[in-house]
């Protein structure tokens, strides 16, 4: 099986994941971002446990998946707290941590 | 017997720990003890002396040791005594004039309110300077040394309300100091050279070490031994000294102080003889007193800084011939004891007559006082003979033979030229003695009211003066009167006795060598030409002063005069090069610390300082930029390791 294919789409969905995380102001899109990101990463697993015909591969993306919800539960948190002391979801109006 | 020679220092420590921590209790009675322990000190100095002279020339050292001081593995040093012929001299000296002092001083600091501690730094004085004397190594030799320097700081500023007795006594210190780390250097070299810093394994060593290293300790000792004797350069202390009671004068100048620098060169004598080049500058240093401070001493009109000027120029006397090796030591040593006889015997009698004028010092208002005060007069009298060397007396015996010896000096033009100077020296002596001796007790009353209360800074304290009274002089008590008269005796019969088929030289010759000088002129004529140019001396006095009358205030005088009035322009040059330079010195390392150190410190800083601040603008809190950096980070490192692996 050749992989090439679906690492393409790994790479772009990481792509689209990255910039959307770098360019985007608004926290949930930024959350939704990483999701992409981590999604990119468990497909390149998923295509390369399948190219080796073991469960590698698998077995991690599965890792990648449960800390990703435990991930989220933390950051919604974190979110749902800012949001109700500043009124915005922005993450740059979170700016006070600087010298 | 041994056991006696710690005594010796211990009773006048006794008495000034006594009587500087004894409180007021002993207002009354502390100046007894104080001479009491003097005493006792010199009554065992007497019985081991008497207990020396039974046995023979080569038996008479005596060593006690203590216990060990520095305990550490190649660094010995004990509290170790040792007495031989030269201690023992030195010791009889200390005790004896210190002990006349002593009950001098009762009568003469009577109405001092802190006469309890007058007593306790006297008794502090000598417990130096016998520490000094006795010590059986350098190290412990320095000790009583500076013990010296501190009891002499107490005493010259023992009137410390007088701003100018605070400032001679800092002086004093000062200028000692610089002697002082000479003689440190010089210890530290030796124990680097020899290892050790007892006397007899130094001094016995010193033909296996290189002339250059001995060179070098013998240069370091003269230096010490000029601040503590007052010789140039450091000399400028003396003159101030006399700020201080003039009991302490005598002390400082006749038994302990400015005979420490002597006894030092004599005993280091081994030292000396293998460095002919370091003996050649104490010559040196030594004639370049003795015309140093008798000029000075011609142009004084303070009593006491004339005789200051005398001591500054009867110990260049001796130093130059400590100078001189195995021909001079002995008579160095006799010069020392017999000028202790008629130095304290002067300064006594000057104090004596200060006593009775009003505490007044300046000589061109006393006068006429021989009739007033006789007995102070006859001894002053005996002691200006003394000192002048008359045929006869004291000085004559002891000044004679280093004019002699200094003429051995070699058989070329050195020996004319140190010779010649010793032979001035003595002419020059007798002018301003006998000038101190016409303006004080002959020729008409000049005597002047006692000075207003704003100028009374040169009044001593305790003293009833009343502004605008005449002086009355009289004779001083019983206490202040005695040890003049001992004083006077010895000034009169000690050198006689000492030359009695060379007795004093005998006594020394084990310790310091002794060799007959070989003059370049025949000794007859040298003693004739001495008493001739005493003569001319004293003529030129009485003519300059016997004859006329005498000026109350000072004549503007000679360019000469002018310059010795301010002690041949001493401090002049002091502040001019020393201090002056100093200060250029010190300005300059200071712009140096400035600009260039705390430059380098303060640009360091700086240069942190702004780096940071930049830096710090990373950390601007925007996670998204954070982001950009951790990607930028991870993005940089995959590409090297790719190029990494690629290479």
């Amino acid at each position: 099986m050749n992989p090439v294919n679906y690492l393409y789409l790994a790479a772009l969905l990481f792509t689209i994941g990255a910039a959307g995380v770098l360019i985007r102001r608004n926290a949930i899109v930024v959350f939704m971002c990483i999701e992409l990101m981590l999604n990119a990463c468990n497909l390149a697993f998923v295509a390369f446990s399948r190219m080796h015909g073991n469960l590698d591969g698998q077995i991690i993306a599965f890792f990648t998946m449960v800390v990703a919800a435990a991930e989220v539960v933390v950051g919604l948190a974190i979110i749902v707290s800012l949001f109700r002391s500043r009124h915005s979801a922005s993450v740059d109006d979170a700016s006070l941590m600087k010298l | 017997m041994e056991n006696l020679i710690a005594l010796l220092v211990a009773a006048p420590l006794l008495g000034a720990a006594v009587l500087l921590c004894g409180g007021r209790r002993l207002d009354r009675t502390g100046h007894w003890l104080g001479t009491l322990l003097a005493a006792a000190s010199f009554v065992i100095g007497a019985v081991l002396f008497a207990d020396m002279l039974g046995k023979g020339a080569e038996e008479r050292a005596l060593h006690q040791r203590l216990f060990s001081w520095v305990p550490v593995e190649g660094f010995q040093a004990d509290i170790a005594f040792q007495l031989d012929q030269l201690s023992m001299t030195f010791v009889l000296l200390i005790t004896g004039v210190g002990t006349l002092i002593h009950i001098y001083s009762i009568g003469y600091m009577e109405h001092d309110e802190r006469r309890r501690r007058f007593f306790g730094y006297l008794n502090l004085f000598l417990a130096a300077m016998l520490l000094l004397v006795l010590a059986d190594n350098y190290l412990l030799l320095y000790m009583g040394w500076e013990g010296v320097g501190l009891a002499s700081y107490l005493l010259i500023g023992f009137w410390q309300h007088k701003p100018s007795a605070a400032t001679a006594a800092k002086k004093a210190f000062l200028v000692n100091r610089v002697g002082d780390m000479g003689l440190s250097i010089a210890i530290m070299l030796m124990f680097t050279t020899f290892g050790t810093f007892a006397f007899g394994p130094v001094l016995e060593s010193t033909s296996d070490t290189s002339e250059g290293m001995l060179t070098a300790i013998g240069l370091m000792l003269l230096l010490a031994a000029c601040g503590k004797s007052a010789q140039v350069p450091l000399q400028s202390w003396l003159g101030d000294a006399m700020e201080g009671p003039t009991p302490v004068s005598a002390l400082i100048h006749a038994a302990t102080m400015v005979t420490a620098g002597v006894y030092l060169i004599v005993r280091s004598g081994a030292i000396f003889n293998a460095a002919p080049d370091a003996q050649l500058a104490v010559v040196i240093v030594g004639a370049v007193t003795l015309l140093f401070g008798a000029i000075v001493g011609c142009a004084k009109d303070d009593i006491k800084k004339a005789l200051a000027g005398s001591t500054m120029s009867q110990i260049g006397y001796m130093i130059l011939a400590a100078g001189l090796g195995p021909i001079g030591y002995a008579f160095a040593i006799m010069h020392l004891v017999t000028h202790g006889f008629f130095k304290a015997g002067l300064f006594l009698g000057a104090g004596s007559v200060m006593h009775g004028m009003n505490d007044e010092v300046d000589m061109r208002k006393y006068g006429g006082l021989r009739t007033y005060m006789p007995i102070t007069f006859v001894t002053f009298g005996l002691g200006y003979l003394a000192i002048i060397g008359f045929p006869g007396l004291s000085g004559f015996w002891s000044k004679d033979k280093i004019i002699e010896a200094a003429f051995a000096y070699d058989d070329g033009i050195r020996g004319w030229i140190f010779g010649g100077v010793a032979l001035l020296g003595a002419g020059i002596t007798a002018f301003y003695m006998t000038r101190v001796m016409i303006l004080t007790f002959f020729g008409e009353k000049r005597w002047q009211p006692a000075p207003d209360p704003d100028r009374t800074a040169s009044v001593e304290p305790g003293v009833d003066v009343t502004p605008g009274e005449m002086p009355h002089p009289h004779e001083s008590p019983r206490s202040m009167t005695i040890p003049m008269i001992v004083l006077a005796f010895g000034s009169v019969f000690a050198g006689g006795l000492f030359s009695l088929n060379e007795a004093f030289v005998t006594w020394l010759e084990p310790v310091t060598q002794f060799e007959h000088p070989h003059p370049v002129i025949s000794v007859p004529a040298i003693t004739a030409s001495t008493v001739v140019v005493l003569l001319i001396g004293v003529a030129i006095a009485w003519v300059m002063y016997g004859r006329r009358p005498v000026p109350v205030t000072a004549p503007r005088g000679s360019l000469l005069t002018r310059a010795a009035r301010r002690d041949l322009l001493q401090d002049d040059f002091n502040h001019v090069v020393l201090v002056r330079g100093g200060e250029h010195l010190t300005r300059s390392l200071v712009y140096v610390d400035h600009t260039l150190v705390d430059g380098v410190v303060n640009g360091t800083a700086a240069s942190f300082g702004g780096l940071s601040g930049r830096l710090r603008k990373l950390q601007n809190g925007y996670a998204r930029s954070y982001a950009v950096s951790m990607f930028g980070g991870t993005a940089i490192l995959i590409a090297a390791t790719l190029l990494m692996r690629g290479v």
